[in-house]
């Protein structure tokens, strides 16, 4: 429901998401705080909103860092909740908000809250992610973000004509770099070798980090554990 | 005690000066000395030709100039090549000793800060694997990204305030044989440009005093682990990192503020990549167009992937909607090559920039018709398969501009 003058009510927030327990969301808000690096995130808040003040994603959503800091400082589980399944992919973690007189880094509690999000594989998180897979895919597999072969018109469409310039000279473009370990490479950012990857699936596997994208996305990981688990055996 | 506006305007008409003594925050060094004293990790020192450079709280960082590993940027090499072939050329120009590594990942920083796939045993893990391959070969890693400088300057801390996370992370670099290795300082590529300005200045030869340049300090650069970064009295009275305008201004440059400089460029790590309404409406709206409102600078200059990114690729939307946009975007080693003569297509790669850079290389004098043209035959050879690509034999001279 809107806010109008009305139903305002500053005293009684309503409850978004009356469809989930208290207590799961208690649990929820106990992992993020359970975090060990939630106290080197969080010392309180004095509400000053410096934070707000250079947060680029307060400018154009309706979002705010000092909420978050407050919420999480006054242990306002119901809010949190709210927080955790929408207002935390607003975050553009860019981390101006660390100019926090109170040392606090509401930036990095974002990414804790995400991380919990991801973790317990909220719908709301799936959705968000949803047409991220293919970075996804590309950074597990490959050990780069990006690769040249990414940049598709129908893609990047708001770049203008460059895109499609770039794309179809991508080959011929890419030789011609002096240097050695990007010439001629399309697929990936630079020539990684095989060992190198095979020891960052290692760190995959053994991080717990496969078991993360289990939990958001199933497709994604049986494509991901098939291909690395083919190649480290192969060793 | 109340403070009164006399004093602070006071305390803000001369340059901050910085007492390490009275530094709010621990000197990050001691601790990584005192965990290996303890034989809990490996700390691999700065190579003996270094330059001494000051940071935020007055403490010196050694900056090496050579014996470097360059741990590469995914967005830089993947989408703005002519941003690490600058880097390389520079070296080179010197004849500098260092290694461009195929035993090196991405810090998959980018990916984390988008959808936090991800943890803190990983991320650290991928990091110590990368400085673990660079000690392999007694070099001295150099970090050519902003988020991968700050995220890593970020686990540092981390792994030094919480031994649960040094235990796991040693369980898995031990599967692969390495130790954990942290490096005594960690250095962004532009702390090298930094402390080499003067002498790229030296072999200088293209006349760039007629410029007016912006600078856009990365977010990750200085925000993150605020304390590790470049600053310096003499530029913004030391209120400001002088990483990036301290090289401009030794090429001559004429840096011109404008009021949003504190702002980020609008990348969002996510937003960049399927969020682009943000992106595209924060980096035109809030940097490109008060930059052109307030100074009308010839470029803007910046350190970071991202930044190059964003603040390039946003402004033809906002141009197909009548927005004062239109200023070409560079990095700082982009800007020092140009300035030494680096060809702008094989070294600076201008074709790879989206918002048209030609007025800017028309108001240096040079005459990039001549030099596109010369790479154009470059290419031809290369799809004929008379030549199988540019190397640095075809890149390393600079070119006299006549
Ligand atoms: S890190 Fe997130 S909350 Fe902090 S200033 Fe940037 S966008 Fe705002
Ligand atoms: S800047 Fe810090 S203290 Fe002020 S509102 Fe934000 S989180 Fe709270």
């Amino acid at each position: 429901m809107p806010t109008t003058q009305e139903n305002w009510n500053p005293g009684k927030l309503e409850d978004r998401h009356p469809e989930v327990s208290y207590e799961e969301k208690e649990r929820l808000f106990l992992e993020v705080k359970n975090d060990p690096r939630y106290e080197d995130f969080l010392y309180g808040c004095f509400e000053c909103g410096i934070c707000v003040s250079a947060c680029p994603s307060a400018r154009f959503y309706d979002y705010s860092p000092r909420v978050i800091a407050q919420a999480m400082a006054r242990e306002d589980i119901v809010r949190v909740y709210d927080i955790i399944s929408e207002d935390i992919w607003n975050c553009a973690q860019c981390f101006s908000c660390v100019r926090c007189p109170r040392q606090n880094n509401p930036g990095g509690l974002v990414t804790l809250l995400r991380e919990v999000a991801v973790n317990n594989g909220l719908q709301e998180t799936k959705d968000v992610l949803q047409g991220y897979s293919r970075v996804i895919y590309k950074v597990m597999l490959k050990g780069n973000q990006v690769s040249p072969d990414m940049l598709q018109p129908d893609f990047f469409p708001d770049w203008g004509p460059w895109v499609g310039q770039f794309s179809a000279n991508m080959p011929v473009w890419r030789k011609a770099i002096p240097v050695d370990t990007l010439r001629g490479v399309t697929d990936a950012a630079w020539k990684t070798d095989r060992k190198t990857l095979l020891e960052l699936y290692t760190i995959w596997f053994e991080t717990g980090n496969m078991d993360i994208i289990k939990e958001i996305d199933e497709g994604l990981y049986d494509l991901l554990a098939d291909v690395m688990q083919e190649e480290l055996e192969e060793g | 005690m109340t403070t009164t506006v006399e004093e602070i305007l006071e305390r803000k008409s001369h340059a901050v000066t910085r007492d390490p003594e009275q530094a709010p925050t621990h000197d990050i060094r001691e601790a990584l000395f005192e965990l290996e004293a303890k034989g809990e990790i490996v700390v691999q020192r700065v190579p003996e030709n270094h330059i001494e450079v000051k940071t935020k709280y007055g403490r010196t960082k050694k900056i090496p100039v050579e014996h470097t590993w360059h741990h590469k940027s995914c967005g830089q090499c993947g989408h703005i090549p002519g941003y690490t072939s600058s880097i390389f050329w520079l070296h080179r120009q010197f004849g500098l000793d260092y290694i461009d590594p195929t035993d090196q990942t991405s810090c998959t920083g980018w990916n984390y800060y988008a959808s936090a796939t991800s943890n803190a045993v990983a991320q650290a893990a991928v990091m110590i694997r990368n400085f673990a391959a660079a000690h392999e070969t007694g070099y001295f890693p150099m970090i050519h990204c902003g988020t991968s400088y700050g995220h890593y300057k970020e686990i540092r801390e981390q792994l030094v305030h919480h031994k649960e996370l040094r235990d796991e992370v040693r369980r898995v670099l031990d599967k692969m044989g390495k130790p954990l290795v942290i490096p005594e300082e960690l250095v962004h590529y532009s702390e090298w440009i930094h402390a080499m300005r003067n002498r790229f200045a030296e072999k200088q030869t293209v006349d760039m005093s007629m410029i007016t340049a912006t600078v856009h300090p990365a977010c990750h650069y200085y925000k993150i682990v605020a304390e590790d970064a470049i600053y310096d009295p003499d530029i913004y009275g030391g209120q400001r990192t002088a990483t990036v305008t301290g090289t401009l201004q030794s090429l001559g440059i004429n840096v011109a503020d404008y009021s949003t400089w504190f702002d980020c460029c609008g990348f969002g790590f996510r937003h960049v990549l399927v969020e682009r309404d943000f992106t595209r409406s924060f980096s035109t709206l809030r940097k490109i167009e008060v930059m052109k409102n307030e100074v009308n600078p010839d470029v803007t200059v910046t350190h970071d992937t991202g930044c190059v990114t964003t603040l390039d690729k946003s402004q033809f939307s906002a141009k197909a909607h009548d927005r004062k946009v239109g200023i070409p975007v560079l990095s700082d080693a982009q800007m020092a090559a140009l300035a030494m003569g680096a060809h702008p297509f094989r070294v600076v790669q201008f074709h790879w920039h989206s918002t048209d850079w030609r007025p800017f290389l028309d108001k240096l004098g040079i005459n990039w018709q001549k030099y596109w043209d010369e790479f154009q035959g470059d290419l031809e050879l290369i799809r004929s398969g008379q030549k199988s690509g540019i190397t640095w034999e075809d890149a390393d001279a600079p070119v006299v501009y006549g």
